[in-house]
């Protein structure tokens, strides 16, 4: 709430008010689990952007490479199930899957909120008919559409994306759509209309900035289900493809010498853990940090 | 918090003091409340109230005035032992003597007790009667609900007797029809009585009302004053009245109290603090309230006939001219055949209630409603109902100002970006010129040059308004239309909008059509006055004319039911 200032000169400028909110980020970190959830999300980023460097030196192999007998306990984390070095192949297995996710998370971002805020901006039959064609994607269980597609499609990265994006379009579209009716009875919404400014101007300048907080929530939301349905669709067999190094495919490789080497399967599920722990934690921080500044006045 | 013992018997505060001499119980059980000292903080422990000591008198009304964010609702809800989320007590205290009951000191009490307290000893009655009543429950069980909550009577018959009384006191009906009603079902006036009727109920000592007319039409005003001078009189209570209209303290309080930031700089009877103010506050406070009368100056120079005004010529056709303008919403027949001229430089008022079609009538002539039929001229050429299909030349002629500075502006776009946006439209100048063009708007509106670049949030609610203003000047209008600009605002600000407008008007011989509420401003900014009333115009001419002949019984009603200081 700005503080008001009573002006004693009718004619005088009214003298200066300062009200500025701390940025969203700052509230992030002010809160504990705000705090939490960077920390956690920074070190898996990390791991997974500098690890594929990291991997030959560190370990002395790439990860391709035969480094020992299968599931045997030499180097720091032993070998795999066809001998290669469980630690190259965990610090090169990440990268994959945070690209894929958050390209996934982008698409569906961008067409999910187009199509809400064009349905909520346009209302009529438009709007109807986004919105039915959403129910109807919303009423098939991601997963099974995912699966339906790789298998018409067959296991490519690209098709790992636009199949993820586009089950996640139809949820952010509702957020999308209902965040912009919070708004669009606003009046600088009305005062774009009067001064004619273009349509897509105004959807994408007086509306999408105003809706940006419910939005960013969605996003870091829809970014941890992205990952973990990445993961699992490797775990399955259709995501990424032997021999490519990957968190969730190593967890498939792995599993039937858990009791011998676990450490090929722990250490991908770790990391995943704690990514989507982290970005979950972040999420709600966010959410609470932008709760407080949509009430204005 | 006991330390302040009561003072002398029958220290009444003497005329023109500046604080009220503390005033105990001890004479006869005449002061029922006093606030001593208090002081409240917010958690980051910035001081909101400053040290408040006021008395509040059986019988006897008294009114506390200021501006939005002086801290007058703050003080008032102290006195139920409430603070809002993010406010502490620090000091001072409440003290209620009720009629033959112990001393009780509200800071002292618990949970528990502060709950026996509010509704029964000290009741309050909120501003907008439509989000404080349940609209999910009968309007005779809500009142019953208080009696029930404070196991008042010994009997449901008791109790039900009792609310058939408190309606008929505040002059409703009582039959069980009426109290088997739901709030929707009531009018705006009488669910505020409903709200009285639930404050009465509890025969309490002492009433808080916040703000309670704010929202309600003059008329209806007019009756819900009457019903509350009415019942504080008839069971002797006393009454603590929020308000910052300065012209209803006038004609309800025996005592008025202005607040300003969290102080309290005047105190006194309201024939005294009204008519002759002591502290400057209290007298810039009352030059800034316009008259029906229109002889005080507020915001500048006294109002003179504009002299933009060209003679009339009877051939030309009028700048603007609105022809048969009708609108209906299903059933609702919003607007009913509105003709309306405006010629150069002339300002006409469009004044009416909620609800009279003022709002959409000033829409369908900016272009934002499309659905009406009739015709919008401006000189002779005809508009097309929307905006969008109307040439930037003529978008430019007309420019409508909204009556929120909160929501006309962007939140996430500067100043500077948000007036930039009439001019991408109209294409009038150069992109490498806008920014000279919004500065010397900002300069006209006397905000300045430093505004460009900071966002709506920092600004007060005045200087947004100054900032939409500019908006609709940037693309050199003939026509402004101004949508209840002033109504968000605070008076002294609303008294300096009033100046600014009236100069932009003699400096750009702009032509005005003011769309307000509020009668008393016709004499401070128009020429003519055009009264609306569900969906029609019943009075029509030049403000002296209107006034001094008013020809519908809406008109003479109106200004009969005006407030005035």
């Amino acid at each position: 709430m700005s503080t008001h200032i009573l002006t004693s000169d009718p004619t005088g400028a009214p003298p200066r008010t300062s009200s500025k909110p701390p940025g969203v980020l700052r509230r992030v970190w002010a809160q504990s689990e705000g705090r939490v959830g960077i920390v956690l999300t920074a070190v898996v980023v990390v791991l997974a952007v500098f690890g594929p460097l990291l991997a030959a030196p560190l370990t002395g192999y790439t990860p391709y490479q035969f480094a020992d007998r299968p599931f045997a306990h030499s180097g720091v984390f032993g070998t795999d199930n066809l001998g290669r070095s469980v630690l190259a192949r965990f610090l090169d297995g990440g990268r994959l899957l945070l690209l894929y996710s958050v390209l996934a998370t982008a698409l569906g971002m961008v067409v999910g909120g187009a199509l809400g805020m064009l349905a909520a901006y346009a209302r009529g039959w438009l709007d109807s008919v986004i919105m039915r064609l959403n129910d109807i994607v919303l009423a098939i269980p991601q997963l099974v559409f995912a699966l339906l597609a790789i298998t018409v499609l067959g296991p490519k990265g690209w098709v790992l994306v636009v199949v993820i994006g586009l089950t996640h379009a139809p949820r952010i579209a509702r957020v999308a759509r209902s965040a912009t009716l919070r708004v669009i009875n606003e009046d600088y919404i009305r005062a774009a209309e009067m001064y004619s400014v273009p349509r897509w101007r105004i959807i994408g300048r007086e509306i999408l900035p105003n809706i940006a907080g419910p939005l960013s929530v969605e996003a870091g939301l829809r970014l941890t289900y992205s990952i973990g349905a990445i993961a699992s669709l490797s775990f399955l067999g259709l995501g990424m493809q032997p021999p490519t190094a990957d968190w969730g495919l190593m967890i498939n490789e792995n599993r039937i010498a858990l009791s011998v080497q676990p450490w090929g399967v722990l250490l991908s599920v770790f990391a995943i853990a704690v990514l989507t722990i982290g970005t979950n934690l972040l999420a709600d921080a966010i959410a609470r940090a932008t709760a407080q500044t949509t009430v204005e006045e | 918090m006991t330390t302040a013992p009561p003072a002398a018997p029958g220290a009444a505060p003497a005329p023109g003091a500046a604080q009220p001499a503390p005033a105990g119980p001890a004479d006869g059980a005449d002061v029922v409340l006093r606030i001593d000292d208090l002081r409240i903080a917010t958690t980051g422990d910035a001081e909101i109230l400053h040290g408040i000591s006021l008395s509040l008198r059986r019988g006897q009304l008294l009114g506390l005035v200021g501006e939005s964010g002086s801290g007058k609702t703050t003080a008032g809800l102290a006195c139920l032992g409430h603070f809002r989320a993010g406010l502490k007590h620090t000091g001072g205290s409440v003290t209620i003597w009720p009629r033959g009951g112990e001393r009780i000191v509200v800071q002292e009490l618990g949970e528990d007790a502060l709950r026996q307290l509010r509704g029964a000893r000290v009741a309050y009655i909120p501003q907008d009667p439509a989000l404080s009543l349940n609209p999910a429950m009968r309007v005779g069980e809500q009142i019953r609900e208080v009696l029930d909550v404070h196991r008042w009577g010994d009997s449901d018959a008791a109790r039900e007797a009792r609310v058939a009384e408190v309606l008929a006191d505040v002059g409703l009906p009582s039959d069980r029809d009426y109290r088997r009603r739901w709030p929707h079902q009531l009018s705006g006036g009488q669910q505020q009585r409903i709200g009285i009727a639930m404050a009465f109920a509890m025969f309490p000592d002492v009433l808080i009302l916040d703000e309670p007319t704010t929202g309600l039409d003059v008329s209806t005003q007019a009756h819900v004053l009457d019903t509350i001078r009415d019942m504080t009189r008839r069971n002797d209570v006393a009454g603590l009245y929020i308000t910052h209209d300065l012209a209803v303290v006038a004609e309800l309080a025996d005592r008025v109290a202005v607040m300003l930031r969290g102080m309290l700089v005047e105190e006194g009877p309201v024939e005294r603090v009204l008519h002759h103010p002591e502290h400057d506050y209290t007298k810039r406070l009352l030059e800034a309230v316009p008259d029906l009368a229109g002889r005080k100056a507020i915001g500048g120079d006294p109002y003179r006939d504009s002299p933009a005004r060209i003679a009339d010529d009877a051939t030309a056709p009028p700048l603007l001219a609105a022809r048969n303008i009708r609108l209906s919403y299903g059933e609702a027949q919003i607007l009913d055949g509105i003709d309306l001229t405006l010629e150069p430089g002339e300002c006409t008022m469009l004044l009416g209630e909620s609800g009279s079609g003022k709002t959409t009538l000033s829409r369908c002539v900016a272009g934002l409603i499309d659905d009406y039929t009739g015709t919008v001229a401006l000189e002779s050429a005809q508009l097309a109902p929307s905006t969008r299909k109307r040439t930037a030349e003529q978008r430019s002629a007309i420019q409508y100002v909204f009556q929120s500075p909160f929501s006309s502006l962007n939140p996430r776009r500067t100043i500077g970006e948000s007036l930039t946006v009439p001019l991408e439209t109209s294409q009038r100048v150069p992109k490498a010129r806008r920014r000279r063009v919004v500065e010397e708007a900002l300069d006209a509106v006397r905000l300045g040059r430093s505004f460009f670049d900071r966002r709506p949030g920092d600004l007060s609610g005045g200087e947004r308004q100054r900032a939409a203003i500019a908006r609709a000047l940037v693309n050199s209008p003939r026509v402004l239309v101004c949508d209840e600009v002033t109504s968000a605002l605070d008076v002294s600000v609303q008294a300096s909008i009033i100046g600014l407008l009236r100069r932009l008007r003699e400096e750009n011989g702009l032509a005005m059509l003011f769309v307000t509420h509020n009668i008393t401003l016709a004499r401070h900014i128009a020429d003519n006055l055009a009264i609306l009333n569900r969906g029609r115009i019943v009075d029509y001419g030049p403000v002296d004319d209107v006034f001094a002949h008013p020809t519908h019984a809406y008109t003479k009603a109106l200004l009969a039911d005006i407030p005035t200081l």
